[in-house]
Parts: structure tokens; C-alpha cells; sequence
């Protein structure tokens, strides 16, 4: 490891530190997993008179509330208080960025399950049957669910939005050929294991004591305080662990959090709120489907000459953060590829749904899979190789660098990544094979694809771009680390402290993280847009620093070290003085550190460099780097049926130096297979009245794992630093592998084509349910009958 | 009274409420939060724990001229559960182990160690659930009752959901366990047996109308030991509900919150819970577990037995139970439309006696059974697949494992012998049954196709002319599994592949994805 460029890393590694950044450490909370004495909030000890929580829910999608009789609710077994809006001291509407999410329905249903009203009982039984008794009527109104209809009306619940750089309608007139399509992209539910849960207990000072499932703590404190008419000091907010959350408890965890505040409130008594699987699914936002559009003019060698992209977010009943998320949709309506015009526009459609929330991707998924299906389109219509026409308009050089909101792209590890995938899966040899088999099988056909992502890392609202950090060095040399990033499995506390174990030269076990706490560090930003490393990682760089060098001060004052023989390494302090080289161990530094009156506790700060963006003109870099790999997937489909197999994947995915392999390539699997999940058998149905009809696992199927490739070659690109200055030149990994799955999807219309001798793509909406994938043979197998019969006739 | 042994400890219960789960006992009466609810509706496996059954009695009672259970060779049998359905009056008899009893000294089992070492946990919540699934599995290995290659470690893990790690790490650590052969529970498996048959032996446990006195009056769980006494239960408590793996009924209690007043698990009914092998005849107990059949299954119906594995989860099979399937009467049952083709025959008991019906004759309407009041399935009876007789079972659905069917095909097929030779009229089809789940509101033969077969062939011309008659014999509704459409175009191509799967035109690797997968797999 001698890479001249980061020397003052390097100099501070050293191979005998256990658990410095670089090393595949195990989960913090490993063991405890598998013994389970990991914790969440619903393992948590039960205060004394804890009472439980549940919601009565509207019947309806849409309609207008003219009778709430909560009588029965409130006589029924256990039941201690019920609570409605009139009950509510502070503010109701907990939207998130823009109002529009009232607590509890305001007078008029938005969407089918909304709750009415919130109930406290002795058990979480009697809570939930009493939940059942309410006497309501509904004054009901046609829903609207469709969100092409919702555009034509004009229903939206943020203004259209659109990117712009160079005339693509002119473009795409000049150019030899023209294509376009439309694709409809389903949307998809988290399925975190552990479902919204809260504990609230009022504390002895009017304020409230809150254990959360949550991704963001600060915003969780935030409504609680406002919904109470408390300041935002009184409330302390928890959040150890998530038993998963991937965008799901970003913002539609606090409301059942200021629900549990707002009982506890009145009753005065500890009241948690664990909602039932069923209703989490109903409740609870997803990621958003979209129908997406393109037209395309493009010349003989498949080269783009100008695009023109429409997506349509379906948004749901409120805005929540479909703003940013219809943005980054159109921040990924380009992916890896060089659009030389391109007009760009997003709508937010308005339905009588829940509200579709931040999940994994944010937008981006949706966004890249219109161009990637253009890509395959393009290929098929000029008779060539989807990679060719793929690699024909990556991002490239000088001419080729500029995205459709002006920031320039640096292209040399995409093009890289690209290459070495292509040889390490031997694409074209098994584009032959393929080949070859599907010309002597009938019925069961083989797809092959290669599809690369690029992802912006940053969130594009630039505020949210800080984090802090709390460190406090004990008089043992044990450190006590706090960040403003939550766990939710994906290793961050494991990262963070490899990070400090980096910087003061401690082993790994040394360093104690413990909840995050909003007390501990304050205003944080939601642990969401794959940046919690990356923020939280520099925060505590940061404090790590202070501390290290008013540790070195200490030794130059009181022990007349020569600042430049100080050394930090391997859980010892190297250095000279008039009388000697001298070596003492972190924990007698500390100690001695202590009797100097030095303090041992700091608090880091870190805040994104180099971004900006100005949404009026939609231009700028509003990314600080992106992130890059590339996956090659083959399916084997029966066209009997419609059924089909994911033989075997290959992914080179590119983490920088990365914090930690193990758990990177961990990130890399999982959201690899919950992508694939999402284009493949993860079906949300609604009927026509909009009642969600896909409520729980027997109907809403994520992979098993026997659903995962038997062949699952997953690799990191080595000797990659990222070339900005992040973490330890690693990358951000939480969400750029999720779209590496669109290779499957590009794979199954692979397959599906061969039936016409790869001269038609018939369109295949996701997701691509062996259904689907049945009628998009049908149409093909037709196609090609069509075009025999016409070339037939003279 | 209900005993049981957690883990090494001796539980006796004096009131339990027939709603009760094992999963709600664990969390909220003994504080025990290792094991989690996902999604109390044993769909996700967060809340598995393994129980322990000594099956020596039960299968004692084969018939002495049939086959020995492989089951039989281990004193003790492990089998994976979701705590979130099981009712806690159930347990009787049987040994519960959870994530809390599996370190030793403040060691780590080596399902756990092995789980750490690969990653294979993230968020963790899954994975008490998935470190349990794979214990069962690892014992049941060491028992020779599993094998280790992948597909039976698929389908171990198959009722556990994992958001997080895309399972590679956790079947890398499933692999790694094997280097490992001995663990507390092997070695005090002896002590176990001996202090689950001191329970067993308990007087009061035979007599058949004693159980658990509810907290309620007139609340009760009844566990009886033979089809006598529980037909007798039956009659006295006219409005009680019978309960064998309750992964139906189950739902009931934790999704529409139902509280029962009184059932009658048949798990301990001696005459439904064996096996009888002869030489004309499978009798299956209505009570016998998908898992507990499917060694005499995979060994006269193969095509059934590879059915069960698409059947729910591994949890689901350990716990659902044939009869329960048929007395369901759901026309998306799996098991139905093979014992339709197969011409299966019920046997029927209450007080009055027995009868024995059609099994064709059982289904009257959606949901709706031929069965009496008073009257419970005995046993399911399935004559054996003579000379010349075929059976193809074809499942389709969104997910391969643990999915409930779009829909179920299964053709039964007798044909003439083989003359020899060029003799082209050879092969006629003498007899046909062909019987679909998911495409009317029962479980159904397909009457008017079958007849367009019957004396045929079977050739391509044949089945396409036989699958344009499908239409009349069928009229499938669209729904949240797939449209009518698609489950009358896929049944239809499915004789197809009935069809090309008899000729053998196509090697098996060209045929089904199935065989085409395993090629890979073992690349």
C-alpha cells in the first residue's frame, strides 16, 4: 500500500492495527445478531405503565370525513385515550419539506388506510381491536390513481421541472433514424424486517424521551417537538439499530413516533406503536413508480445525437420528498451516456395514494431504466449488440463530458470498469454460446446483458450535505464514539470506527459506539443518499484530529517532544525529546493527557466541498463524485410459460479505497439481488377503489435465495482512489449497486427478443413477472411472424 | 395442562389461550426478545425457532408390511417453525429450542460462528430466524435426514427473508457450518428423548377430551390421541375449529385478530398422523406434515413430491398438513389437483362412523366441502400409479419458493401398452384426468379436455386441439396472482409440455428450467 499521492495516510498505516480502515472487519453488532441479543426498539425493557398504540383507518381512498364517533373506540377493553386532530397542541401537518401530511386525516381522505384517529390500551391487542370500533362516515369521491391522468388534469404536487442543454427536438429532426417508447416502472415496498416501531415516555421536565426505528433522529425530534409545541430541546430522540429501513424510515417514521408523543402526551404515561405488517404496507410510502418516455435520434453506428426524456413520479397524496426524487430521476435519465442535446422534464403526478417516499436509488433507478432501455431499443433497431451501441455512448474525453445539468464527468474509471467486466464475464464468447443455444432450443431461451451505472453522490439538497461527530478519549485509552448517522445494517458504525481506530492508532475494539442520539449530536441529516460514511466518516475524522493533536500538543508542552518526531501507531505515541526516543502507550497517554488538564472530548464537523447547483437554471455540479460499476447478467427464460431463471451475474463495482471490503461487497450482493427483486417479481397491485391489494409476503414476493444466480462472481475494482477527496478516497456504496440489477431486466428482453431473431424489443414493463415476460414473447413471436409474412410478400 | 421442554427445562402450563402463539409466549409472557415478528403471518421466517419431536410412536404404527420412515433412523427430529403461527398449546410433547439456547459458555454455535465469519448478517433482524432455519437444517444433515448440497440449503433458508444481504453470505456460511459435526444438542440429544418421553407418558395426555382449560370459561385447546376421542370432541363442542399446522388458521388469530373459543388440534391423533404404505395404496393421516409425507411421496409420486418443495416454505411444510390443504378447500390449494388426477379417496370420520368419498366429490363450492357436521378427514387414501400410468405436476407462480400459485396443473395419463415395433397404433391414451388449481373457484378436472384426449395418441396435433378446449372447462378470474388470460394461455401450453416432456423431442436441459439450472449449478 504505497501510493505516493495520499502519503499522509499511508505513513500512518501500519499492518498491525486491527481494524484501521481498508480491513474486513465484522459487523459491530455481528454477534449480537446471530445470538439475538441485538436490541430494537420493540426488544427494548417496557417502562413501568407502558401503554400500546394503534390507528383507526379510513375505509376509503377519497372522500370527505363527516362523521368520526369515537364512543365504542373509547369504552372498549383497556383502552385508556384516544386521540384527534383536536387533540394535537402544536402543528399537524408533519410534511417532511412542503405541508401536506396532516398526522391524522384533516377533514378530507387522501388515501385508502388513512388514519383517523390513534388509540392507547393496555395491550397491543385490545389497542388494535379497539382501533376497529370507530362509527365513521365517509362522504366518498372517485379516487384518482392514475398518474398519466393526473398530468392531463393538471393534479401534480410539485410544478413540472426540466433539464435542458442544447436543442434536442432539432437534433432528433436532423438524425438518420428516430425511435421512441414508453415504459411504465413499478414502484416497489421496502419489506425492512423490522416494521415502524416508536417508544415515547414523557420526561420528568415536560419534554419526551423518544426510541425510534428511524434514519433521520434529528427531523423524528424535530416533529415531535412541533406536534407537542415543545422546543426541539425537550426531545431526545434514540435510534441504536433499524432491522432495515432503505429509505423507508428517512421521513415515514416520525409519524408514528409523534403519534406514540402526542398519547403519551395526554395520558402521561410511556406508549409505543409498532405497527402490524398489513398496515406498515398500507401506511407507509414506497418507492415511486414512474411512466417514463423517450424519443431518441440517434445515426447508423447507434451514436445518440439527441434525446428527448418525460417522466412522470407517481407521487401519491402529498409531496414528501418526491421533489428530490423526481429530480435525481432526471439526474439519471442519462446514466453512463452522453446525451449531445437533451431536453430532460419531470412531473410529480398527484393519486389518491399513499405517499411514495425515498427508497434505495431515490428516483435514480427509474430514471436510469428509460435510457437503458433506449440503448436496447436503439441496438435492436440497427441490428447490433446492446453493448455496442452501450459502449458507443459512454461518457468520453473532453467532447463527450457534460451531463444535461452542465456538470462535467470525469469518464476514465466507468470506461475502465466496462473493459475489465467485459473480459472477466468473456461477454462476447458467451454472447456466441448464447447464440448458439437459443438457435437449437425452442422453448427455452438464454438473455445476456451488460449495463453500467453512474450515481451521483451528494444529496442535491445542498444543506443536508454536513454532519458532526462526538468523541471522548477516557482515562483507560477506551474511546466513546458518537456520529449523526444511523445503523440500519449496512455497517456505517463499523466504518466510522475503523475511522477513528485510522486516525488516534487504536485497535478496533477500543473504540465503543453506542445509539445515536440526538442529544449526543445535534441537526443532523438523514442517514439516506449512500452518504452516511462519507459525511459521518469525515465528521469523525474530524473530532479524531482535534483530539490527536491536542495530544500532541500535550506531549511538545509537558514532555518536550519534537512535533516532527511525534508518531501515532499501533495503539502506542513514538517520540523525541532532549532525552531519548520515547514510546508510550495510547492509554498512558491518555491518562497523563487527563492529569495535564487536557480535554479528552471533541466534537467533528464535516461539510461537502465543491457542490452547488441552481435548480432555475438547472445547472451546476450538485454532485460532489459519482459512483461506477457494471454488471453482466444472463437469464434463461421458458416461453411456455413465462418463467424464468437469473443464471449467473457479474459485477465489478468501483468503492474507491474502500473503508471496509467485506461490508462493501455485502452492500454490492444485497443491493444487487433487492434491484432485482424490483424489476423481476416485486408486484404492488391496487384495485380500482385503492385499496392495496399486495398487503403482506404472501402476496408481495421478495427473492428468496433461491432466487439469487447459482453463479454470483462479485468483485471490487482495486487500486481505484476516488479522486476527490473523500473518506479516505472510498466511495459511497449504499445505493449505486441497486440499479446494477437494470442488466437483468436488459437481460429478459434479451432473452425475449431472440424469439424474433433479435430484429424486435417488444416493450416489457417492470416489473417483468413471468406474466410480463409471457405476453412480451407473445408479442414478439407475433412480430416475427408479421415480418416473415410481409417479407414473404412481394 | 401442556409440557413441554424449552430447550432442557421442563414447561407446564396450566392455561393457556387457544390464540396464544409460541411467538407471543416468548416475547411477551417469558421477555425472551431474541426471536422477532416480521410479519405474524409466517410469510418471512424472522421469528423461527426449532422444535424437537421424538417420532418413534408414530411411526412405530406403519403398517407392518410397509415402509420403514427414513425419518426413523434419528431418535429425535428437527424441524424449523414460525413461532408467529404455531399456537403455544401445540407444543405438547416437543422440545423448543430458540436463538437463546444456542451459545455454550459463551461460545458460539457453529450455524452462529459461521454467520459472523461470512457476513451473513447486516440489519440483524433476520437473522435469529435464518441462524435457527439453519441449525434445524445442520442437525437434520448430521441425522442424514438433509443433504448438504445447495439446493437443500435453498431450500432450508426458503421461508426466511433477508432485505439485506442478498443471501450469498448466508449460504457461503451455511457451507461453512459442515466443517463442524457436534454441538450440545447432538450430544444431550439422549437426555432430551428421555425427558420428552417422561411427557409423553404423562396419563393425562392420552385420554383424549382433556387440554387446556382457557382463561375464559368455555375457552378450551383440546389435544386428543385418537380419531375416537376427537370425534367424540367434535360432537360435544359443535362449534369448535380443528387445528393441525394452523398455517391458515393461524392468520385468523394474528392478522384478523380472532380469539377462538375452543380447538382441537389433531397433531396427536394417532390415526391421523401415521402413514400407511400397501401394496395398492398410499394412506396418508390427514394430520401428517407436507414434510413428514414427502419421503413416501418422493418414493411412488415423484412429480408430487417435487410439487411440495414449491409448496410454502420448509416452515409451512413442517407445520401444514395434507388434510388441512384438502379441508381448506381453497381453490389455490396446491396438494387438490394432484389428488384429483390420482383419484385420491377421503376417508371420513365422526361418530357415526366412517365413510369413504371421491375426493372429486368433496369440493361442493368455493370453500365448501362435503364434510358433516361432527366429521373430520381421517386420512387422504392415493392408489399407486400402475404400469403405463404417467403423473406431471406443473406450478406456476411469481416466485419460485414459498409462492401461492397463479396456478397448479396436474395430468394424470394411462396409455396402452407398447406393442413394439412400428405398431403406431400402440400408446392410445386409455385413461386421462387432468385437474387445475387457481382457474375456478374449486379445485377442478378438466372434464371436456380430458375427453378430447381420451383415445388419442397424445400427439402435438392432439394437445393443441385438447387445449382450445380448455376454455370451456375453465373460466379463471383476474386477480392479484396473474389475469385470466394468462393462467388459460400458460395451462394450455403446459400440456404442451406434458406432452414434450413424454415424447422426450427435447433433452431435459432444453425443456424445463429446472434442469436447465442444475446444469448450471453444477458447472
Amino acid at each position: 500500500m504505497t501510493d505516493t499521492r495520499f502519503k499522509s495516510d499511508a505513513a500512518l498505516k501500519t499492518d498491525t492495527l486491527k481494524g484501521a480502515t481498508g480491513q474486513s472487519m465484522q459487523h459491530e453488532s455481528a454477534v449480537k445478531h446471530v445470538t439475538g441479543a441485538a436490541l430494537y426498539v420493540d426488544d427494548l425493557a417496557e417502562p413501568r405503565q407502558l401503554l400500546h398504540a394503534a390507528v383507526g383507518q379510513s375505509p376509503v381512498a377519497c372522500g370527505i370525513i363527516r362523521t368520526l364517533d369515537l364512543s365504542a373506540v373509547l369504552a372498549a377493553p383497556g383502552v385508556a385515550a384516544v386521540l384527534t386532530l383536536a387533540d394535537i397542541p402544536g402543528h399537524i401537518d408533519i410534511g417532511p419539506v412542503f405541508p401536506g401530511d396532516p398526522i391524522l386525516a384533516d377533514g378530507a381522505v387522501k388515501f385508502h388506510g388513512q388514519p383517523l384517529f390513534a388509540v392507547a390500551a393496555d395491550t397491543l391487542d385490545n389497542a388494535r381491536r379497539a382501533a376497529l370500533l370507530a362509527h365513521v362516515e365517509i362522504e366518498e369521491a372517485p379516487p384518482l390513481l392514475d398518474p398519466q391522468e393526473a398530468i392531463a388534469r393538471n393534479q401534480t404536487v410539485r410544478p413540472v421541472h426540466t433539464m435542458q442543454r442544447g436543442d434536442a427536438a432539432a437534433a432528433i429532426a436532423k438524425a438518420p433514424h428516430v425511435l421512441e417508447a414508453s415504459l411504465s416502472v413499478g414502484g416497489q415496498e421496502h419489506y425492512y424486517l423490522e416494521g415502524q416501531v416508536s417508544m415515547v415516555a414523557p420526561t420528568e421536565d415536560g419534554g419526551m424521551q423518544v426510541w425510534c426505528s428511524t434514519q433521520h433522529p434529528s427531523e423524528v425530534q424535530k416533529l415531535v417537538a412541533e406536534v407537542l409545541h415543545l422546543p426541539i430541546g425537550a426531545v431526545t430522540v434514540e435510534t441504536r439499530r433499524m432491522g432495515g429501513a432503505f429509505g423507508g424510515k428517512e421521513t415515514h417514521a416520525a409519524q408514528w413516533a409523534c403519534l406514540a408523543a402526542l398519547l403519551a402526551n395526554k395520558t402521561r404515561r410511556p406508549v409505543k406503536m409498532r405497527l402490524p405488517r398489513a398496515m406498515d404496507m398500507m401506511l407507509t410510502g414506497k418507492r415511486h413508480a414512474f411512466e417514463n418516455r423517450y424519443r431518441v435520434g440517434f445515426d447508423d453506428s447507434g451514436l445518440l445525437l439527441g434525446a428527448d426524456i418525460t417522466v412522470i413520479g407517481n407521487c401519491g397524496c402529498s409531496p414528501d420528498l418526491s421533489d428530490a426524487i423526481v429530480d435525481r430521476a432526471m439526474f439519471h435519465a442519462d446514466n453512463a451516456y452522453f446525451l449531445p442535446a437533451a431536453t430532460i422534464t419531470g412531473h410529480r403526478a398527484f393519486t389518491n395514494m399513499v405517499s411514495a417516499t425515498a427508497f434505495r436509488g431515490f428516483g435514480g433507478p427509474q430514471g436510469m431504466l428509460i435510457i437503458e432501455k433506449a440503448m436496447d431499443d436503439m441496438a435492436r433497431a440497427l441490428g447490433k449488440d446492446p453493448l455496442e451501441v452501450r459502449k458507443r455512448n459512454l461518457y468520453q474525453g473532453p467532447d463527450r463530458n457534460l451531463t444535461p445539468y452542465h456538470q462535467t464527468v470525469s469518464s476514465e474509471t466507468l470506461t475502465k470498469v466496462i473493459q475489465e467486466l467485459e473480459i472477466s464475464s468473456d461477454y462476447w464468447a458467451r454472447r456466441q454460446q448464447i447464440s448458439d443455444y437459443n438457435a437449437g432450443s425452442p422453448l427455452l431461451k438464454k438473455g445476456l446483458a451488460l449495463t453500467p451505472v453512474k450515481f451521483g453522490i451528494s444529496f442535491t439538497v445542498q444543506h443536508l450535505n454536513q454532519a458532526g461527530a462526538l468523541i471522548h478519549v477516557y482515562t483507560d485509552g477506551s474511546i466513546h464514539l458518537n456520529h449523526g448517522g444511523t445503523e440500519m445494517g449496512q455497517g456505517l458504525n463499523t466504518k466510522v470506527a475503523q475511522v477513528v481506530a485510522e486516525e488516534l492508532q487504536v485497535d478496533l475494539q477500543h473504540i465503543h459506539i453506542t445509539a445515536t442520539r440526538t442529544d449526543k449530536v445535534p441537526n443532523t441529516s438523514p442517514t439516506a443518499a449512500s452518504s452516511g460514511a462519507d459525511l459521518n466518516g469525515q465528521a469523525a475524522r474530524d473530532a479524531a484530529r482535534t483530539i490527536r493533536l491536542r495530544l500532541a500538543e500535550y506531549l511538545v508542552e509537558q514532555q518536550g517532544a519534537l512535533r516532527d518526531s511525534i508518531r501515532f501507531a499501533n495503539n502506542q505515541v513514538q517520540f523525541e525529546n532532549s532525552s531519548g526516543a520515547h514510546c508510550m502507550s495510547f492509554a498512558k497517554l491518555a491518562e497523563a493527557a487527563y492529569m495535564a488538564r487536557v480535554s479528552l472530548s471533541a466534537t467533528g464537523y464535516y461539510r461537502t466541498p465543491k457542490i452547488h447547483y441552481d435548480r432555475n437554471t438547472a445547472s451546476g455540479r450538485p454532485f460532489f463524485y459519482y459512483a461506477t460499476g457494471a454488471a453482466v447478467s444472463e437469464v434463461l427464460v421458458d416461453t411456455l410459460t413465462g418463467e424464468y431463471r437469473v443464471l449467473r451475474v457479474d459485477i465489478l463495482h468501483d468503492v474507491g479505497r474502500s473503508l471496509n471490503p467485506a461490508l462493501d461487497k455485502g452492500q454490492v450482493e444485497g443491493g444487487f439481488i433487492q434491484g432485482m427483486g424490483w424489476l423481476t417479481t416485486e408486484e404492488l397491485r391496487w384495485d380500482e377503489q385503492g385499496r392495496l391489494l399486495t398487503t403482506g409476503a404472501a402476496t408481495y414476493k421478495i427473492p428468496t435465495a433461491a432466487d439469487i444466480p447459482p453463479v454470483f462472481n462479485v468483485a471490487l475494482m482495486e487500486d481505484q482512489p476516488n479522486e476527490e477527496a473523500t473518506i479516505y478516497h472510498s466511495k459511497a456504496v449504499g445505493e449505486p449497486p441497486f440499479m446494477l440489477a437494470i442488466s437483468v431486466w436488459s437481460a429478459l428482453r434479451d432473452a425475449i427478443s431472440s424469439v424474433a431473431d433479435y430484429n424486435i424489443n417488444p416493450p416489457l414493463d417492470t416489473p417483468a413477472t413471468p406474466e410480463r415476460v409471457f405476453w412480451a414473447i407473445q408479442a414478439a413471436q407475433q412480430a416475427a411472424a408479421t415480418h416473415r409474412n410481409g417479407a414473404n410478400t412481394p | 395442562m401442556i409440557q413441554f421442554l424449552l430447550n432442557d427445562q421442563t414447561v407446564t402450563l396450566h392455561a393457556v389461550a387457544p390464540s396464544m402463539s409460541v411467538l407471543q409466549y416468548l416475547r411477551t409472557v417469558l421477555v425472551q426478545v431474541g426471536t422477532k415478528e416480521g410479519c405474524a403471518a409466517g410469510d418471512c421466517g424472522a421469528c423461527t425457532v426449532v422444535l424437537g419431536e421424538v417420532l418413534g410412536e408414530v411411526w412405530d404404527e406403519l403398517h407392518p408390511q410397509g415402509q420403514q420412515s427414513a425419518l426413523h433412523s434419528s431418535p429425535l427430529h428437527y424441524k424449523a417453525v414460525n413461532a408467529c403461527i404455531t399456537p403455544l398449546a401445540s407444543l405438547h410433547g416437543k422440545q423448543l429450542i430458540t436463538i437463546e439456547h444456542l451459545q455454550q459458555g459463551g461460545s458460539l454455535h457453529p450455524v452462529q460462528q459461521a454467520m459472523v465469519d461470512c457476513h451473513g448478517s447486516q440489519c440483524g433482524f433476520c437473522t435469529p430466524g435464518i441462524v435457527m432455519s439453519l441449525l434445524a437444517w445442520w442437525l437434520s444433515v448430521g441425522q442424514g435426514t438433509a443433504s448438504a448440497d445447495r439446493h437443500d440449503i435453498e431450500l432450508a433458508l426458503s421461508g426466511n427473508l433477508c432485505r439485506c444481504t442478498g443471501y450469498q453470505p448466508i449460504i457461503e456460511a451455511a457451507q461453512q457450518t459442515l466443517a463442524s459435526t457436534d454441538d450440545h444438542f447432538r450430544q444431550q440429544q439422549a437426555d432430551v428423548v428421555q425427558q420428552l418421553q417422561a411427557l409423553q407418558s404423562d396419563p393425562m395426555d392420552d385420554q383424549g377430551d382433556t387440554g387446556s382449560e382457557g382463561m375464559q370459561q368455555n375457552v378450551q385447546f383440546f389435544l386428543p390421541g385418537s380419531v375416537s376421542a376427537l370425534a367424540r370432541l367434535l360432537e360435544a363442542h359443535p362449534q369448535a375449529r380443528l387445528v393441525a399446522g394452523a398455517t391458515d388458521l393461524g392468520l385468523e388469530f394474528t392478522q384478523q385478530l380472532a380469539q377462538p373459543d375452543t380447538l382441537i388440534y389433531t397433531g396427536r391423533v394417532q390415526e391421523l398422523t401415521q402413514v400407511i404404505d400397501t401394496p395398492e395404496q398410499l394412506i396418508i393421516g390427514a394430520a401428517v406434515t407436507y414434510s413428514n409425507a414427502q419421503p413416501f411421496l418422493r418414493k411412488y409420486f415423484p412429480a408430487f413430491a417435487d410439487l411440495l418443495n414449491r409448496l410454502g416454505s420448509l416452515q409451512i411444510r413442517n407445520q401444514g398438513t395434507l388434510g388441512g390443504n384438502v379441508a381448506n378447500a381453497s381453490p389455490i390449494g396446491d396438494t387438490p389437483p394432484v389428488l384429483l388426477v390420482l383419484a385420491a379417496k377421503l376417508k371420513l370420520t365422526g361418530t357415526q362412523g366412517s365413510r369413504e368419498i371421491a375426493i372429486e366429490d368433496f369440493f361442493n363450492g368455493y370453500r365448501q366441502t362435503a364434510l358433516r357436521a361432527g366429521e373430520c378427514i381421517e386420512s387422504i387414501i392415493i392408489p399407486k400409479l400402475s404400469a403405463n400410468t404417467t403423473l406431471q405436476v406443473y406450478k406456476i407462480s411469481k416466485r419460485f419458493e414459498d409462492d401461492i400459485s397463479a396456478l397448479c396443473l396436474a395430468i394424470w395419463i394411462q396409455r396402452e401398452p407398447d406393442a413394439g415395433g412400428s405398431d403406431t397404433e400402440s400408446r392410445r391414451v386409455q385413461a386421462i384426468r387432468i385437474a387445475c388449481g387457481g382457474m375456478a373457484a374449486i379445485p377442478k378436472r378438466a372434464r371436456a379436455t380430458e375427453q378430447v384426449l381420451q383415445g388419442t395418441l397424445f400427439s402435438t396435433a392432439d394437445v393443441e386441439r385438447a387445449k382450445a378446449t380448455l376454455s370451456q372447462d375453465f373460466q379463471p378470474i383476474d386477480d392479484v396472482r396473474a389475469s385470466a388470460a394468462y393462467r388459460l394461455a400458460v395451462a394450455g401450453n403446459l400440456l404442451s409440455r406434458a406432452q414434450l416432456e413424454l415424447d422426450q423431442a427435447l433433452a431435459p436441459e432444453k425443456l424445463s428450467l429446472f434442469s436447465a439450472v442444475g446444469a448450471v449449478a453444477h458447472d
